[in-house]
């Protein structure tokens, strides 16, 4: 980690005026329909001072703080995700003289990349996108409007000063500090004396802006106290998830009637899939106009939780909601290791929260194979 | 890694065969350059204007080198607006992908190739392969399965294939009508007749899921090594490059780690329903 500064607010809006002037879109979290989403922000009045977020699977509520923390809250339900691998994305378009025609063109569609800086990323977002860029950059073949949109993108990162009802970012080793994979980096110091920010810089991008900043040389107390901060929100983590053994337990207990006893709780709405920052799976679809002289291929956000995403001759390969579950579940958990040498999990507990059935993946993932396992742990004691 | 191909080449339909009722032949030449080399086993997605695009694989001679040739069945809008295709239509070829058949690690190896219906149609660049370099292989043998007489995919090669002394042809249907003299019943029951050599033979497999999992039963009960044993999986598909997670089977990615796998490798994923 880099050297760390003082920034007082003044030079958080300094900050937010530098990267517009270098023609950065600013994104950032702001309070909408009772909730933190990511939208534009150039200004800290933007931003959601006084407000926090209560979290419970199945529940999310907005509410007031005692103080005007800035970033007071844990985790909206937006991940970064959508601006980097937009919901619906045309990928080419192709045209015809007319729909008789036997030739036609296939152009490509403008591509110039959005140049975005991001405020407000959280340990876990972070990586979460480093895991997105093992899939879609650092893969066998590179998405190029993933990667493009990513090499663009600025990041400011805040550490947690508190952690959410259904985070467990500590078990997934991904949080509450932010360690690589920012520009920048702020931890909000609030108390009853002051409100400003400990910054550093995490990129020589990053600290070529930083460097034009009104910034002061952080002292042991700000250290002490930012540890201080960081040492709390691990300790208060919502949830906890062993993943010692676990992908071999999920993998070994593929036909647990704990999945059948999931299904009769989970609606398959796909909500999990929606919010987790991870996710990455897309569909294509064609569509024509009218005239049927012009055709475009889109690529779309799918979730592994429809019929439509396992359907083959005629029918899906799971048909089943156990099936479908399972299927999400153990590659989060399990095969996402064999496929991409970690975890498909941060621990952000989005899907918790935005679940309707309230269904805890850190709940279930404990449940799986814990009778064979009970039965190893008699034999063992015996 | 290189940048994701997701912009199809386009291709001209030169020529059409109809195969079976649904079932078509393409030959597509490049509108520009030339056709990428391939291995048997390996598939391209096919694009029709405007409808979109599926995986077929590649049924053609692969020392044939002017040209793709696709056997597509009439299964949805796709497939349909593919095999509907007459020559001249241009269609887009992204490709090829995917694993291929272990024509090489069979060299000085007894060599069984069991198909069952379209399943033909992925394994016929690896028998054209075979037969064209036939004294690197020991025996050679295809079982093929179909439901019923009618459904015999390249009924003319095979009868041309039978010709040769060099081979062992067995077909079987599920259904036989007034006409058939041949075998009727399911292709794995024919493994075991078939006096294997077993620590000397490799099998490659293609066809409907539970009959390659009893395929793969039957070669290994007859003592075929697992890892001797191939099979060409399926899974909906829609990139074809690892990126939209649609074609996982377990932790395999069928467009990366497929279409063609090691028996020993899914066996077990065999075994278990809706994975
Ligand atoms: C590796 C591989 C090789 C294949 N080789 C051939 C071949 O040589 N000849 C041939 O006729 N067919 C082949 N198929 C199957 C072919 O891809 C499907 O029949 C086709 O996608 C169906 O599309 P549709 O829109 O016509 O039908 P629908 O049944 O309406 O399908 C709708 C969508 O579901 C998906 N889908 C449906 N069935 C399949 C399937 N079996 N496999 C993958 N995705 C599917 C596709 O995304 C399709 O767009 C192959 C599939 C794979 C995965
Ligand atoms: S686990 Fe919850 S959010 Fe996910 S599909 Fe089931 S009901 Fe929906
Ligand atoms: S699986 Fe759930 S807790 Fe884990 S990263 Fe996705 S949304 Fe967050």
């Amino acid at each position: 980690m880099g050297e760390e500064y003082r920034l007082t607010l003044a030079g958080l809006q300094a900050l937010l005026d530098a990267l517009g002037a270098r023609g950065y879109h600013i994104l950032g979290p702001r309070l909408r329909d009772e909730a933190i989403i990511y939208d534009e922000v150039t200004k800290l009045a933007d931003l959601p001072a006084g407000w926090t977020d209560r979290q419970e699977a199945g529940q999310y509520r907005m509410e007031r703080r005692a103080d005007n923390a800035l970033f007071g809250y844990a985790l909206g339900p937006q991940a970064w995700r959508r601006f980097l691998q937009p919901p619906r994305h045309t990928l080419w378009r192709a045209r015809r003289a007319d729909p008789a025609a036997d030739d036609f063109d296939i152009l490509p569609a403008d591509t110039a990349p959005p140049k975005f800086a991001f405020l407000g990323v959280r340990a876990c977002e972070l990586h979460a996108i480093s895991i997105q860029d093992r899939i879609l950059r650092d893969n066998a073949y590179a998405d190029a409007s993933y990667t493009a949109r990513r090499a663009e993108a600025f990041f400011i990162a805040v550490n947690c000063g508190m952690a959410g009802g259904t985070c467990f970012c500590a078990s997934m080793g991904t949080g509450p500090t932010a360690q690589t994979g920012y520009d920048l980096a702020l931890t909000e110091l609030l108390d009853a004396t002051r409100h400003e920010f400990l910054i550093r810089a995490g990129s020589a991008r990053g600290a070529a802006l930083l460097a034009i900043l009104p910034h002061t040389p952080a002292n042991e107390a700000d250290r002490a106290q930012e540890a201080a901060i960081l040492a709390d929100t691990a300790q208060h983590m919502g949830r906890t998830l062993e993943t010692n053994g676990l992908k071999e337990r999920l993998q070994a207990n593929l036909e647990d009637p704990h999945w059948d006893e999931i299904a009769t709780r989970c609606l398959s709405c796909g909500n999990c899939t929606m919010v987790c920052p991870t996710c990455f799976c897309t569909t294509l679809e064609d569509h024509t106009n009218l005239a049927g002289t012009e055709a475009v291929r889109e690529q779309r956000w799918d979730s592994c939780f429809t019929l439509d995403f396992s359907y083959i001759h005629g029918d899906s390969v799971r048909a089943g909601i156990a099936a479908r579950y399972r299927h999400w579940l153990t590659h989060k958990l399990a095969n996402w290791v064999d496929q991409f040498g970690e975890m498909g999990c941060v621990g952000c507990g989005r899907c918790l929260t935005w679940c309707p059935a309230a269904i805890d993946i850190t709940a279930e993932a404990a449940a799986i194979g814990r009778a064979t396992h009970d039965q190893e742990d008699q034999h063992g004691n015996a | 890694m290189k940048a994701a191909p997701l912009r199809p080449a386009p291709y001209r339909v030169r020529r059409i065969k109809r195969e079976l009722h649904g079932v078509t032949t393409l030959e597509l030449v490049p509108a520009q350059g030339a056709v990428p080399a391939f291995e048997p086993g390996q598939f391209n997605m096919l694009y029709a204007f405007g409808v979109g695009e599926a995986a077929i694989s590649i049924s053609g001679d692969p020392a044939q080198a002017d040209c793709l040739t696709h056997t597509v069945r009439e299964m949805g809008a796709i497939s349909t607006a593919l095999a509907q295709a007459h020559p001249g239509t241009m269609l887009g070829v992204r490709g090829p992908f995917g694993t291929a058949w272990p024509t090489r690690a069979a060299e000085g190896l007894d060599v069984v190739l069991i198909a069952g219906g379209l399943g033909l149609a992925p394994l016929r660049p690896a028998i054209l392969r075979l037969l064209a370099a036939r004294p690197l292989y020991g025996r050679l043998i295809l079982l093929y399965g179909a439901r019923s007489p009618n459904e015999l995919l390249y009924r003319h090669e095979l009868e041309h294939w039978r010709q040769r002394l060099d081979v062992d042809i067995h077909v079987t249907v599920d259904y036989a009508d007034a006409g058939w003299h041949g075998n009727v019943g399911v292709v794995p029951r024919l493994i075991p007749r078939l006096g294997l050599d077993a620590q000397n033979t490799l099998a490659m497999v293609c066809g409907p899921e539970v009959m390659m999992r009893f395929c793969g039963a039957a070669l290994h009960d007859a003592g075929v090594a697992m890892d001797r044993i191939h099979l060409s999986m399926e899974r909906n598909m829609k990139c074809a490059l690892g990126l939209c997670g649609h074609c996982q089977f377990g932790a395999d990615f069928i467009c990366k780690t497929g279409a063609v796998m090691r028996y020993d490798q899914v066996a077990q994923r065999l075994r278990l329903r809706e994975i």
